[in-house]
């Protein structure tokens, strides 16, 4: 096949994933909503908290700003395994594997709807948060690096969605995982920076929770200034979750899609 | 196998098994010549879509070969894609996507040029009569609109071949009707190979120009239409008594001119072994017995005789029969 024609295919499968998810705003509003939320619950009561000795910023709002944006991604995993799921129950997942297309073009496809909700998650965390007075240290171009890096781990996990939607074939399946996926968040550095937790077993489980790092990479830019070493990490995890989700949805594809 | 036939279907010993299930195909044999509207038939469960998704390559056989479009199932599936079109058991369509888009979408991937795409796509909403209604969400079409959708993306990339499983389940007459006389124009008027799944006789009968019973994973039967008809040759009379306790004295009646046969829980029926002309015969023998006739009616052979001659059973939701003949009960009155 020849390159523009995978283009073509990947490009047509973007617009209709991008076209489902601004068509369905029951997807968009709650990772907008409750994240919001929750940071406006965490920053107000755990506000006393920057008086610890050793906290980075005595701004509890600046520090729980990281949130939004692992939490958002969270999303994504519900809503692309979702309509992946739903593709597979109607049957239109046949329909379309009795065209020429090729398994990458799917997926790639189908994550540009995770791509168009991370941007639009991204800009409204950050927006909402500077207006109400979060710290930006690194300025413009850190925004933009928080934007890409929120919009990676988006991508990132919403390969997970696809994974579940194939493996399973159910849309109940697939959002039955979203408990066990929050569950990750709130036994991580989530409310307390790593040094400051007591609790030696919450300390080390959070120490090895990868999304630790995620929000450490978002906090680096927010309050203190460009540490190359949390943005490699975070944006590594992210490349980690993706080339690890890409390859067992693929797999899975292969499986799912038995033409011959 | 012959030489491969270019735009039709050759199947030998073809077999699907599933884990832990019986075999839903079990070893079948047909052959579709270019062009003809194969007609096949059979209740639900009885292998017609098993069959369908193996000869469009959507599902691997367990054992047997077959060629569609001259491209053999397993070593050249997408070769057989490309010359097959499918609509396949339910209209597989995206209720947020508009007609239009289902139709970009569609001609998109199977590599039709950006110049082309837009014509081809509305040509053939022009020719469903979907234009109206073209950038509306499919999520609000009716059964029957979304069922001509259904068969327009089938026919996006021109195929030579096409594959329609159970297309008018759950529509109305009217829709029915508008998709018989579609599939009818595109094999008569642009050769379009057609192998249609249903359950329904009637659409069997107006449609196909052979037809294939399966029954339990087996071809029971195969021919055109009147041929199956004419090997069973015996039309069924069936009445209804206008005083239920004389349904007892009205089937002894019916027996002395035939075998008995499916009939409605008030009346009885008999195949007629003399034929038509046995008709007045039954008609007097009634009238001397003083059995009160609510309704007589002389069915014709139909396909559903056919298969209850084949396999011992009537096919669930049959179709009418082909041709009846009410008398009225005032005819027989004793």
């Amino acid at each position: 096949m020849s390159g523009h024609r995978l283009s073509t295919q990947v490009g047509q499968l973007a617009r209709r994933s991008a076209l489902r998810t601004l068509r369905q705003p029951a997807q968009i509003v709650p990772a907008l909503v409750f994240p919001m939320f929750l940071l406006a619950v965490n920053s107000g009561g755990l506000r006393e908290t920057t008086n610890l000795p050793g906290f980075p910023t005595d701004s509890y709002l600046t520090f729980a700003l990281a949130v939004p944006f692992v939490q958002g991604a969270l999303f994504s995993v519900m809503n692309s395994g979702t309509d992946l799921a739903r593709d597979i129950e109607t049957g239109f997942l046949d329909r379309l594997a009795l065209t020429p297309l090729r398994g990458a073009a799917l997926l790639s496809g189908l994550l540009a709807g995770a791509v168009m909700l991370g941007l639009v998650q991204a800009a409204t965390y950050l927006t909402v948060g500077l207006v109400a007075g979060a710290e930006l240290v690194t300025g413009v171009p850190g925004a933009l690096v928080i934007v890409a890096l929120s919009v990676s781990v988006t991508v990132a996990f919403g390969t997970i969605g696809l994974f579940a939607a194939l493996r399973t074939g159910s849309g109940e399946a697939v959002q039955s995982l979203f408990p066990v996926f929050f569950v990750f968040l709130f036994i991580s550095a989530m409310a307390l920076p790593l040094d400051l937790i007591q609790t030696d077993w919450f300390r080390s489980v959070a120490t090895v929770n990868p999304v630790t790092y995620l929000l450490e990479a978002f906090r680096s830019l927010l309050f203190e200034g460009w540490e190359p070493g949390a943005l490699a990490l975070g944006f590594g995890i992210a490349a980690a979750v993706l080339a690890v989700g890409m390859a067992a949805a693929s797999r899975a594809l292969k499986t799912r899609l038995v033409r011959t | 196998m012959a030489a491969p036939l270019a735009n039709g279907i050759e199947v030998e010993g073809l077999v699907r098994e599933f884990k832990n299930g019986p075999r839903a195909v079990d070893g079948i044999d047909l052959t579709v010549e270019p062009g003809e509207i194969y007609g096949f038939l059979g209740p639900n469960g009885a292998g017609k879509s098993t069959t369908v998704l193996m000869l469009t390559t959507l599902l691997p056989p367990t054992a047997g070969t077959a060629r569609v479009a001259g491209f053999d199932i397993v070593a050249e599936g997408p070769r057989v894609r490309a010359s097959i079109g499918a609509a396949l058991q339910e209209a597989a369509l995206d209720p947020l996507l508009t007609a239009r888009e289902h139709m970009r979408l569609q001609t998109a991937l199977h590599g039709i040029g950006k110049a082309e795409r837009r014509e081809r796509g509305q040509e053939l909403l022009e020719r469903v009569g979907l234009s109206e209604a073209a950038d509306r969400k499919v999520g609000g079409f009716s059964g029957g609109m979304k069922r001509r959708l259904d068969l327009a993306l089938a026919l996006a990339h021109r195929p030579r071949i096409l594959f329609l499983d159970e297309p008018t389940t759950g529509l109305d007459i009217q829709s029915r009707t508008a998709l018989w006389e579609e599939v009818a124009r595109l094999a008569a008027e642009e050769g379009v190979t057609v192998f249609l799944t249903t359950q329904y006789l009637e659409e069997a009968d107006a449609l196909a120009g052979r037809v294939g019973i399966i029954d339990h994973g087996h071809i029971v039967a195969g021919g055109t239409p009147a041929t199956l008809k004419a090997e069973i040759g015996r039309p069924t009379v069936e009445a209804v008594p206008r005083d239920q306790g004389d349904r007892e004295r009205l089937a002894a009646v019916l027996a002395r001119f035939g075998p008995s046969s499916g009939a409605s829980p008030r009346g009885a029926a008999a195949r007629l072994e003399g034929g038509e002309a046995q008709l007045a015969e039954v008609v007097r023998a009634l009238d001397a017995e003083g059995i009160a006739i609510e309704t007589l009616q002389l069915h014709a052979p139909s396909l559903d005789d056919v298969f209850l001659a084949k396999t011992g059973r009537s096919l669930e939701g049959a179709g009418e029969a082909e041709e009846e003949v009410k008398v009225a009960a005032e005819a027989v009155e004793a």
